[in-house]
């Protein structure tokens, strides 16, 4: 649905996107991940048409987003960085302006409005001017407009930024809800929320992509040891010697002294649960707690980053 | 052209509920009033000398000695005034960011463009709409020749239509409104006594000069001729800048 094949920009001199490809098919919600500054909203400009890429193609169901771009515009609902919405008018209005800009007839627009209207929860705000509206609505009043006459593609420019606990929550949620109808791109700098709304995870730092897979395979894939967090009660140090002379375990670390809590770091090829658990109880010790430790997409997220950091240290 | 007559709607709605609109309007029809409270009361004074004079009384014209320098005067208000009604069109839109929700709707740039140039327009008709009562007034004194103040009106109204046209452009060259307004009323005044420097040019020069010359041609207009190369110079004034506010919106587009 989404496709980018080497897409390069360059604001003067300096380029912002060097050689991104990828593509997301239909019906899927990719997250793009990168730190402020990667390229994000420059990938993302390009293929909401607002700007031209220096080199490369971007298409939208198989229609160039150069070549064609009124048409590939009307398949494409987009919420902005900073989501940007004229402050004076109302939502009603603002909502029927972009319904008639994106091309729904002049009967269907009051249906249209207020589906959207009913689908991000603004029938009490409809008639408030959107100046004086909170960010939270705001956000919402961005998202409904991006929605109007159901566009197959939705492209969300970091969705959740600037909004408090509970507002992210609620947008989250309905982001998750529209991907039965749309094809979501969504781009954030937060891990947690890509891990959770996306099946797919695109890894971006300094204008190229370092990464494409789903958050639990990537988790897997960078993995260099399973980690296995245990807590017991009684004498560490003893334990952790007869854990460290165990085969497969390549360190032990203490990170909780006080609750008894340990941090070992084991082999992927093989399960060391049950033996570090018998090991725990040989010693005579109260076993409270074992579990096993997944990366977080944070973990994975920085030592990519970081792995880029050291390559390109290392080429002179 | 899908799509124009949504943001010509919406810019409507905008002019209409910022206060710039009003404040403009109230400000030019108070000056035009003035303007025009002199004029009558200049002619007022003549007509009070010719009664003594015979000679004088038949070359008194009301509509030479009012409604000419009415014009004349309105387009210099226009001029003062017309910056502060386009300065916001593009430079507002490319500030708060609203130009990349737009540049993303399936409408061309095109239309948008004619949308926006349709809006302030309207407005400007509305304004000037606001002068009538005046020549209503003056005609029911004395009746006053329709065709000449339909000439007039058409007058400024195209040169009205030319000061937004060369706003919209400089609005578009900035996100800043203040040097939006200051670039087009100091592209506009040069355009408006340009025919100042005729007299010390060659004669080819000179009738190029006369030609730039807005205020040339308003002068026709004012004067009651109607005159097809007054006509054209100001559609293709209006032309010439929105085709250049295209040009600078797609640059804008490349650099980003």
């Amino acid at each position: 649905m989404i496709e980018a094949e080497g897409l390069t920009k360059f604001y003067g001199s300096l380029p912002a996107i060097r050689d991104v490809s990828f593509r997301v098919d239909t019906g899927e919600v990719v997250g793009f991940l990168g730190p402020n500054g990667a390229g994000k909203t420059t990938a993302i400009r390009i293929l909401t048409c607002y700007m031209p890429p220096t080199a490369g193609v971007a298409k939208i169901d198989g229609i160039d987003c150069f070549e064609r771009s009124l048409q590939v515009r009307g398949k494409v609902g987009y919420l902005p960085e900073n989501n940007p919405l004229y402050g004076e008018l109302t939502v009603q209005r603002l909502l029927r302006f972009a319904a008639g800009a994106k091309g729904v007839d002049g009967k269907r627009i009051k249906n249209e409005v207020n589906r959207v209207t009913d689908i991000c929860g603004l029938d009490k705000v409809s008639g408030r001017i959107i100046g004086h509206l909170s960010k939270g609505f705001k956000q919402r009043v961005g998202l409904a407009q991006a929605l109007l006459n159901t566009p197959p593609v939705l492209i969300l420019d970091e969705p959740t930024i600037g909004l408090d606990p509970t507002q992210v929550v609620e947008i989250r949620k309905l982001i998750r809800e529209l991907r039965e109808q749309h094809t979501i791109l969504l781009s954030s700098h937060i891990l947690p929320e890509v891990a959770q709304i996306c099946q797919r995870v695109l890894i971006i730092n300094k204008g190229q992509i370092i990464a494409t897979d789903t958050p639990a395979n990537l988790t897997s894939q960078l993995q260099k040891s399973a980690q296995i967090s245990i807590q017991v009660r009684g004498g560490l140090e003893r334990l952790t010697s007869a854990l460290e002379a165990h085969d497969g375990v390549q360190k032990v670390t203490l990170c909780d002294r006080g609750r008894g809590g340990l941090l070992v770091e084991t082999d992927r090829s093989r399960d060391l649960r049950p033996e570090i658990a018998r090991i725990v109880l040989e010693q005579g010790l109260d076993l409270l707690e074992l579990k096993l430790v997944d990366l977080s997409l944070e973990d994975i997220f920085m030592q990519l980053v970081t792995e880029e950091a050291a390559q390109e240290g290392v080429q002179p | 052209m899908k799509g124009f007559m949504s943001v010509y709607r919406k810019e409507l709605y905008v002019l209409f509920a910022s206060p710039i609109f009003y404040v403009v309007a109230l400000t030019f029809l108070i000056i035009a009033g003035y303007f025009f409270y002199n004029t009558v009361a200049f002619y007022n004074l003549l007509s009070f000398q010719a009664s003594q004079n015979p000679m004088m009384a038949e070359q008194l014209n009301l509509e030479q000695t009012v409604l000419r320098p009415f014009f004349l005067n309105l387009g210099i208000v226009l001029l003062l005034l017309s910056p502060l009604m386009t300065m916001r069109l593009y430079a507002e839109e490319r500030k708060t960011g609203t130009l990349e929700l737009v540049f993303t709707f399936p409408i061309a740039d095109r239309s948008a463009l004619l949308a926006k140039f349709a809006a302030v327009v309207t407005a400007l008709a509305l304004i000037l709409i606001g002068t009538l009562p005046g020549i209503l007034v003056l005609h029911s004194f004395s009746g006053l020749n329709w065709k000449l103040v339909l000439c007039g009106y058409s007058g400024i109204f195209l040169l009205g239509s030319s000061f937004m046209s060369l706003g919209i452009f400089t609005s578009s060259l900035t996100q800043n409104q203040i040097i939006a307004a200051v670039l087009s009323f100091g592209a506009l005044l040069m355009f408006w006594v340009i025919g100042w420097t005729k007299p010390l040019v060659a004669p080819t020069m000179a009738a190029l000069i006369e030609y730039l010359s807005i205020t040339q041609h308003l002068d026709n207009f004012a004067k009651g001729v109607l005159d097809s190369r007054d006509i054209l110079y100001y559609l293709l004034f209006v032309t010439f800048f929105l085709f250049l506010t295209l040009r600078q919106l797609e640059s804008h587009r490349w650099k980003g």
